[in-house]
């Protein structure tokens, strides 16, 4: 079995994120922030311990400015109904995913002003376009770090001055590249960041998180959810304080035990290193592909600009029959049709009939790219 | 001996402050809040009372933010 969809989820996870998974439901099953046992305090310790590593992996100085989620979807979501009043203008980019286009339209309604700035057929951002559309007055910039559908990256340090010039804060979508890009929030001029854990932390399903640039007043951000904190206990009243303001009810420890692990595995092995790899396997993935008469290869097809995620369609064949074809005579496991993006596919031009997509991650090897390769060539010739 | 206590608005700051006490080689402990202490949050940090200027110093320069100090016996 070849693993290439490693943009839904990675998969398989470190030995180390099982581990502590394990060890949580095992040895530190109390519930963090609430009691003062000793299990509790465990739990607690691993939770806070999870946090540093996740603002380290980002250069944010301050672990309580790290708020946990159960995906990126709750962050964006979190992020954009609680800065977002109706009447506000914001911005996005026609590549992104519907974990910010939903709730984006949903807040259309509501009153609020969406602009969608044009990305080139490659997925590429066109800065002018995006200049153009940060007009004075806008009150948020929210784009995608890197496609889920090419792995296309945007320049959010332009981005990001282009948004504070016109007096915007910026929200980055990292669902596709925190673990696999270097991010480093202050150098960076993010405000707010929204990640998964279960992509490139290598972290399990069930965990994410929104963290807070260190210029955002986060009193300006309302909670979407109330609730229990273990603290404040006597008010019934929500606390402004960082990170309970945002995380009512029991957390999801042994989740994020994980994505602590996760997260440490990947400052282990450094992100550049894991950069690098799956740089040349994309390299490998895009040229092979290329190659193959009848394949398009969609998206930048340079390595140096996208994440490991290629796309890509065959004339005359749908993209399920392919990708069926692919699990079923060779083993290799991807995901085809619209990929949950269909404004980024109607931008790629590859909207409705969705593309194959192919995700390697830091456990691929060039031999399995070789067999996927193969695999690829001998459905086409049919 | 003699102890202080440290008073939180969240866990996440006591525990925040456990890392960074102990970090310095303070012998520090989480307990479970006094109940002589209105709390905001269920567990303190204890540390010992000779090192409380060190322990405001530390807290101070990693902008932890504290409910309290206290000399408890």
């Amino acid at each position: 079995m070849i693993y290439l969809d490693n943009a839904a989820t990675s998969f398989p996870k470190p030995d180390t994120v099982v581990r502590a998974m394990s060890n949580f439901l095992e040895r530190a099953g109390g519930n963090p922030g609430r009691s003062g046992h000793r299990l509790s305090i465990e739990a607690g310790r691993i939770v806070y311990d999870a946090r540093e590593a996740v603002a380290e992996l980002f250069r944010a100085r301050d672990p309580l400015r790290v708020i946990f989620t159960l995906n990126a979807t709750h962050a964006l979501n979190l992020a954009l109904r609680g800065v977002v009043r109706s009447g506000d203008r914001v911005v996005t980019t026609s590549m992104e995913h519907n974990a910010v286009m939903r709730p984006l339209r949903a807040l259309e309604r509501a009153g609020v002003r969406v602009i969608v700035a044009p990305c080139t057929r490659d997925g590429s951002l066109d800065l002018d376009a995006m200049y153009r559309a940060v007009e004075p007055g806008t009150r948020l910039v929210v784009v995608n770090h890197a496609s889920n559908v090419v792995g296309t990256i945007l320049p959010i340090a332009e981005i990001a001055r282009l948004a504070h010039a016109a007096g915007a804060l910026i929200l980055v979508d990292a669902a596709q590249t925190a673990g696999v890009l270097p991010i480093d929030l202050a150098a960076m001029e993010i405000d707010l960041l929204a990640f998964t854990g279960h992509k490139g932390l290598y972290g399990p399903p069930g965990t994410g998180g929104l963290v807070f640039g260190e210029n955002v007043d986060a009193a300006i951000i309302e909670p979407l959810w109330r609730g229990g904190t273990g603290s404040r206990s006597e008010s019934e009243e929500q606390p402004d304080d960082l990170p309970d303001k945002f995380e009512s009810g029991t957390p999801n420890g042994v989740g994020i035990a994980g994505l602590g692990a996760g997260a440490r595995f990947v400052l282990e092995r450094g992100v550049d290193a894991i950069r690098a790899h799956e740089v040349e396997l994309t390299r490998m993935l895009i040229e092979g592909l290329q190659n193959i008469s009848g394949v398009v290869v969609h998206g930048t097809r340079d390595a140096e600009k996208c994440t490991a995620v290629v796309s890509f369609t065959v004339e005359d064949r749908q993209v399920s029959e392919i990708g069926l074809w692919l699990d079923e005579e060779f083993g290799v496991l991807c995901r085809v049709g619209l990929h949950c993006a269909p404004a980024a596919h109607r931008t790629l031009g590859t909207f409705p009939r969705g593309t194959v997509r192919f995700a390697p991650g830091i456990f691929t090897t060039q031999d399995d790219i070789r067999v996927a390769l193969d695999a690829v060539r001998r459905i086409v010739r049919g | 001996m003699n102890h202080g206590v440290v008073l939180f608005h969240t866990s996440s700051a006591a525990l925040r402050a456990e890392k960074i006490l102990a970090q310095a080689q303070l012998v520090v402990k989480l307990i479970p809040t006094p109940r002589e202490f209105s709390s905001d949050c269920g567990i303190a940090l204890r540390f010992e009372w000779n090192d409380s200027a060190r322990v405001k110093e530390l807290l101070d320069e990693a902008k932890v933010q504290v409910a309290g100090i206290h000399q408890i016996g």
